[in-house]
């Protein structure tokens, strides 16, 4: 017998159930899954992009708001030179698309390493509830540009802001199907209460998460 | 003892594991309350208020305990059916794997993968399942460097210590010792600042981080539809571990399968709010699989090794609510007794309301005989716990089996006995209390409290209020009508 065999047999005896899994357990688990039960939770009432700003704040991220993604550039650029930070930065491809020449950055298409200062990412979605942003992984939405970097400028479209975690994974079964490898929910700064209880922002993530929503 | 708690105490030791201290939890914790230090440094506790304050806003706090402890006996009514499902998508995913029946397992399986994929360095984001098996020193033993990478691990690493709370391991610290501790191992001039020791920390840590081959975490939660590994931190090295290395490791018990990405969504609005009063943590990641193709970033193998080591045993007795445990927090945090004395009391992994359950449970009652004791049964735990555990009701159980094992002291059963022949004879009885009820009075004085007591132990902290004269059954006789 394997450790597994062993395991099972042994959960199964602890569950007073037969020797081997029968049809109407299986049953019951796909069931249990094809449901999607959504819980008890808090309503998001209001103005979807509104809240999540706000949430966002509570997090301790800054957040900008532009009305379409030719302002982007500026508006990051504006931020950075604000907080005296370089006006260069690693970024996802589509990101780097953007006209960031025109407001004195340079900006490069590649997964940011350890010694870069800003990384520039988009999302997959938003979530109001709680001010996160939702990453994706995959070969042109690299995790590390977002982890790596000191600061974490997030270009985040205003309708693919959700109400809560659940709209959210809906939408991603509509849209993507499978989840990629990593799928990372990030709401605000790196931190830590460690040392004596007290807390610290920046711990081995980003010290900064500025959030610029578009449109 | 079972094999697995053989192993618990067997353990070599050293950095980072939970060797099971010597002696009673009524020795250390008498320790505890006069260790200075250890006073000190647990004033700087305040996770409960915290949790209030995030609490008071979420109106639906009772709906969503209920569903959570639902979504956790959903999975353990039907655990094996479960865990077969996520090892299924898991695999599926180019996931490995691996089933740990006792503690020994779970180093062994871990130090092969290491071996087998070259591993010199091994980077580790917190995971209280591999201190019950004292991992980091079966790792050390065949020749690896090990990095905590938790600040909280890293500090009590470095100190040669194990954590005291599992979500603050280091909060028996003081800055003044984390600067000693950085100091002497860093080399770098003493500072003792909070935000620069942070600094000096992220930055000794982040070159660990870009050159370990390896990273292990624990699992907050499997996925069972998915076949994903949940995460939840706030330092960002749940991410750092299952992105920069090679090869990442997850270590989780069974018990932590949920059916959906939906019962994620609900079991962590409970979780963060209940562990650190945050609406949600800084980062949750759900780790499906290595890299895919054309993938820059990511882990070539991942592997989760799934344990038992006394769950199934767990499942199967009348403890089984315990199972449900989503690692808060929270009984530890409004428990006046671990508020008092640390966690290091405890003596095993698992300090607090929930290791006063968790660890007879794992290792044994006879090796934890005073843990179940260890509460006042004032019932806060049982009141804060996220998925409805009743901590209080459990402790009382595990107490029952202690007496009908003969697990209690000479003394406490004579006495017992004593007080049950007494009992059983109504007109004895009814004498000897009045006898006490009179002498008892006059012993109180004027002050009506008794200083001393013989035997001295219930009376060295506080006086013990002296019986009016009358018993209750005289009192019940005569009033009025």
């Amino acid at each position: 017998m394997s450790a597994r065999d062993n395991i099972l047999r042994r959960v199964r005896e602890a569950r007073q159930a037969a020797a081997a899994p029968t049809a109407e357990e299986a049953r019951r688990v796909d069931e249990r899954i094809r449901a999607r039960t959504v819980g008890p939770r808090p309503a998001v009432q209001g103005d979807l992009v509104e809240r999540f700003l706000s949430q966002c704040e509570r997090m301790s991220s800054t957040v900008a708001r532009v009305a379409c993604l030719e302002d982007v550039p500026g508006s990051v650029s504006a931020f950075l030179s604000g907080k005296g930070l370089p006006l260069q930065a690693a970024a996802w491809p589509a990101v780097a698309a953007l006209p960031w020449d025109a407001a004195g950055m340079h900006v490069q298409a590649r997964p940011a390493r350890g010694d870069d200062l800003v990384g520039i990412t988009g999302v997959h979605l938003a979530i109001a509830e709680t001010g996160t942003l939702m990453l994706l992984s995959g070969p042109d939405t690299h995790p590390v540009t977002s982890l790596l970097p000191e600061t974490h400028v997030a270009i985040v479209p205003a309708d693919r802001i959700e109400p809560a975690m659940e709209e959210a994974w809906a939408r991603t079964r509509r849209e993507t199907g499978a989840l990629p490898r990593a799928v990372n929910f990030v709401s605000g700064p790196s931190r830590t209460a460690d040392i004596e209880g007290q807390l610290q922002i920046g711990a081995h993530g980003p010290f900064r998460v500025h959030v610029v929503v578009v449109g | 003892m079972t094999e697995a708690a053989q192993e618990a105490f067997s353990g070599t030791g050293g950095p980072g594991t939970a060797r099971p201290q010597g002696g009673t939890f009524s020795g250390r914790a008498h320790d505890k309350l006069h260790d200075a230090k250890v006073q000190r440094a647990m004033r700087n506790f305040n996770l409960a208020a915290a949790r209030s304050r995030a609490m008071a806003e979420l109106p639906e706090l009772e709906d969503i305990r209920t569903a959570a402890a639902a979504i956790r006996d959903t999975a353990l009514a039907d655990l094996d059916v479960w865990l077969e499902r996520f090892e299924t998508e898991a695999t599926r995913r180019g996931v490995k794997v691996h089933w740990a029946e006792t503690h020994a397992d779970v180093n062994r399986i871990v130090a092969a993968i290491a071996r087998e994929a070259g591993v010199r360095k091994v980077i580790k984001s917190k995971s209280m399942v591999s201190e019950e098996s004292h991992l980091n020193a079966a790792l050390e033993a065949e020749g690896l460097e090990v990095v905590e990478t938790d600040l909280g691990e890293y500090i009590i690493q470095l100190a040669g210590e194990t954590p005291s709370h599992i979500i603050a391991p280091a909060i028996h610290k003081t800055r003044e010792d984390v600067a000693d501790l950085f100091h002497q191992h860093h080399g770098t001039p003493r500072k003792t600042g909070i935000p620069e020791l942070t600094m000096e920390a992220r930055a000794v840590l982040r070159g660990h981080f870009l050159s370990g081959d390896m990273g292990i975490s624990g699992g907050n939660f499997l996925v069972a539809e998915t076949g994903s590994v949940v995460l939840v931190t706030n330092e960002g090295n749940g991410r750092m571990v299952s992105t920069m290395p090679r090869v990442h490791v997850a270590i989780t018990g069974i018990e932590k399968v949920i059916p959906t990405l939906e019962d994620v969504a609900c079991v962590l609005r409970v979780l963060t709010r209940s562990a650190t009063g945050q609406s949600i943590s800084n980062y949750v990641t759900l780790a499906t699989g290595p890299k895919g193709a054309g993938d820059a970033d990511g882990p070539e193998e991942m592997h989760v090794v799934l344990v038992d080591a006394g769950r199934s045993t767990v499942l199967g007795s009348d403890m089984r609510e315990a199972l449900r445990c989503i690692r808060c927090g929270a009984c530890m945090n409004h428990c006046p007794v671990y508020q008092n004395i640390g966690g290091h009391a405890y003596g095993w992994v698992y300090p607090g309301p929930i290791g006063s359950v968790l660890t007879p449970s794992y290792i044994g009652l006879e090796n934890a005989v005073d843990l179940p004791n260890a509460a006042t049964l004032c019932n806060q735990c049982g009141v804060v716990c996220p998925v409805r555990i009743p901590l209080p009701d459990l402790m009382r159980k595990l107490r029952e089996k202690q007496v009908e094992a003969g697990l209690r002291p000479r003394w406490e059963r004579a006495g017992l006995r004593v007080w049950s022949w007494f009992a059983q004879r109504p007109a004895l009885y009814a004498l000897a209390t009045r006898l006490a009820a009179r002498v008892g009075r006059l012993l109180g004085g004027k002050r009506r409290a008794i200083g001393r007591l013989p035997g001295g132990g219930w009376t060295g902290e506080r006086d013990f209020p002296a019986p009016q004269g009358r018993t209750f059954r005289e009192l019940y006789a005569r009033r009025p009508r």
